[in-house]
């Protein structure tokens, strides 16, 4: 293990002050007909129970901004005491280690005791999926990208997945290498969606395009399910029933001049928010990217795997996407087995939540495709939107 | 309203609000046929997208300063269903972003088009390439004059 700048002035403070001590989740589904706030209490207390404690004893939340269930609902639902501390982090799938990270600060300065994070979400939801709502008239980002036809999350993100397939020499055979790897961890974890579902390189490379470059398996899954976790002191956690995963360092990103998903107007568009981010996560870390064993890197799409490879450290710049050729993200051999329970690709899409609690499980040594005995366990939040890390450690 | 080519439901298209307060003078640009570019009053930096302060001098001046139309391809996509009917009807389609020859850091999303009156998907994607040289063209579709590109 090689230290790290270690200058609690950096957010140092923060360091194995907090962690996550219980985890829940719903099943994974489409069409669920529970409500995104029953689903999303059905986690907490999933969670709450998991860390061996009674609702009572919570007394902060940290949600998504587009969470449908609000926290008074939650609170009333679930029976938590008095809550002191609540907030929400914005943007969708950048949100997750966000949530979590803000719940851990506010444990570790005294303003809450324990809290929980979560995320529910329903593919059919309104506030699912915003492209599919035609608005009388644009404004905002969208009226410079919107009428050209440039709709989807996929289309943004295939038009930075085309230049960087010109300027660093991305391939097909790269992107294929994330969604193969990440389909064969979820083919050993029984509650994946694609637990059942082969994908061979053949299959990748005939299937019909989304928006070229990319192609149906470059995409996500839509989910219907919650997840939630239990955040608490190193004092209390040491206490409780699960093996704690240290919350050893946290960081969120809005780059300088940074425009969510259209992100086409910097000088730089394909440097995204991970490398803010992921500077301030490494500085606050006893461990820098060699010494991490696993990864969950946020997955909405294949290309942001390589993209975050490279803003995180674990290769150059350009050079993402030759890093997951030979196996690299794949379990056991990899040398960085990453999202080792399918991610967003191949287990759900739940805006990244459910890469949390694998990393989590990674700590616990719980994961269906477990690294052995990780030191620490990095989890990502999205790419391409303001966003956030967080390192777990044992 | 005017024809869109390939479009049968012009009403069903996603277009800009024309009042937004931000950057209704560029739209009002496009109307008299001209690709215009935010500039601060104060210390000249260009923007785009349009916004109300300057990230450079926190001057609230703007001036709108008007581009040549030359551009090159910096990116682009070909989207495939499920699309929003209007553009499934289209589909698949181009949508590129450009770089203006007079500042690469400034880019427009749009799309190339074989000809100026011509359809957003008739120019054979096998052939787009990064770099190619571009200029602007003006599409009408209702009350909008959005900016498109042809290669020149
Ligand atoms: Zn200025």
């Amino acid at each position: 293990m090689t230290r790290g700048t270690q200058d609690r002035s950096d957010g140092g403070v923060l360091k194995d002050q907090t962690a996550v001590v219980g985890i829940g989740q719903t099943a994974y589904g489409k069409g669920l007909p529970d409500s995104e706030l029953s689903l999303a209490c059905q986690a907490i207390s999933a969670a709450i129970d998991d860390a061996g404690l009674r609702p009572s004893d919570i007394d902060g939340l940290s949600m998504f901004s587009m969470e449908n269930g609000r926290e008074v609902d939650v609170a009333r639902n679930v029976g938590l005491g008095d809550i002191t501390f609540f907030s929400e982090v914005g943007y969708g799938g950048g949100a997750g280690c966000g949530v979590v990270g803000q719940a851990a600060m506010a444990v570790a300065t005294g303003q809450c005791t324990t809290a929980v994070a979560w995320r529910a979400r329903k593919r059919a939801a309104k506030t699912s999926r915003p492209w599919a709502q035609v608005d009388e008239r644009l404004g905002g980002h969208q009226q410079w990208s919107r009428p050209f036809g440039v709709i989807r999350p996929v289309d943004e993100i295939a038009l930075l997945t085309r230049r960087a397939m010109h300027q660093y020499g991305y391939t097909r055979d790269h992107l294929a290498n994330v969604a193969l790897a990440f389909r064969g961890h979820a083919n050993r974890n029984p509650v994946a969606t694609m637990h059942a579902k082969t994908l061979t390189r053949e299959q990748y490379m005939n299937a019909r395009w989304i928006s070229e470059p990319l192609c149906l398996f470059d995409n996500c899954l839509e989910t219907d399910g919650a997840l939630a976790v239990v955040i608490t002191s190193a004092d209390r956690a040491r206490d409780l029933p699960q093996p704690p995963a240290y919350i050893h360092s946290f960081a969120q990103s809005i780059p300088r001049q940074h425009q969510v998903m259209t992100n086409y107007f910097n000088d730089d568009p394909l440097v995204g928010p991970a490398w803010v981010c992921a500077r301030k996560l490494w500085n606050r870390s006893d461990f820098q990217p060699a010494d991490v064993p696993v990864a969950q890197l946020y997955d909405a799409f294949s290309p942001l795997v390589p993209l975050s490879l490279e803003g995180y450290g674990f290769c150059a710049r350009g050079e993402g996407g030759a890093f997951t050729d030979d196996g690299t993200l794949e379990w056991p051999n990899g040398r960085l087995p990453t999202n080792t329970s399918g991610g967003g690709m191949s287990e759900a899409y739940v805006h990244g939540f459910n890469l949390i609690l694998e990393g989590v499980r990674q700590i616990r040594g719980t994961s269906t495709n477990q690294v052995t005995d990780p030191a620490c366990s990095l989890v990502t939040s999205g790419e391409g939107v303001p966003t956030s890390a967080i390192l777990f450690r044992r | 309203m005017s024809e869109v080519p390939g479009v049968s439901d012009a009403g069903a298209l996603l277009l800009p609000d024309l009042d937004d307060e931000t950057s209704a003078e560029f739209w009002a640009g496009t109307a008299r046929g001209e690709l215009l570019v935010q500039a601060c009053g104060a210390c000249g930096a260009w923007r785009m997208p349009p916004r109300p302060m300057c990230p450079a001098c926190q001057s609230l001046s703007v001036r709108w300063v008007e581009t040549n139309g030359n551009a090159s391809i910096w990116s682009f996509i070909v989207p495939h269903p499920p699309l929003l009917p209007a553009y499934a009807e289209l589909a698949p389609y181009n949508a590129i972003v450009v770089a203006l020859d007079q500042d690469p850091t400034i880019r427009f999303v749009g799309n190339l088009l074989a000809a100026p009156n011509g359809a957003i998907n008739e120019v054979d994607p096998a052939t787009i390439q990064i770099g190619e040289p571009v200029r602007v063209v003006f599409q009408t579709v209702e009350d909008v004059a959005l900016p498109r590109w042809v290669r020149r």
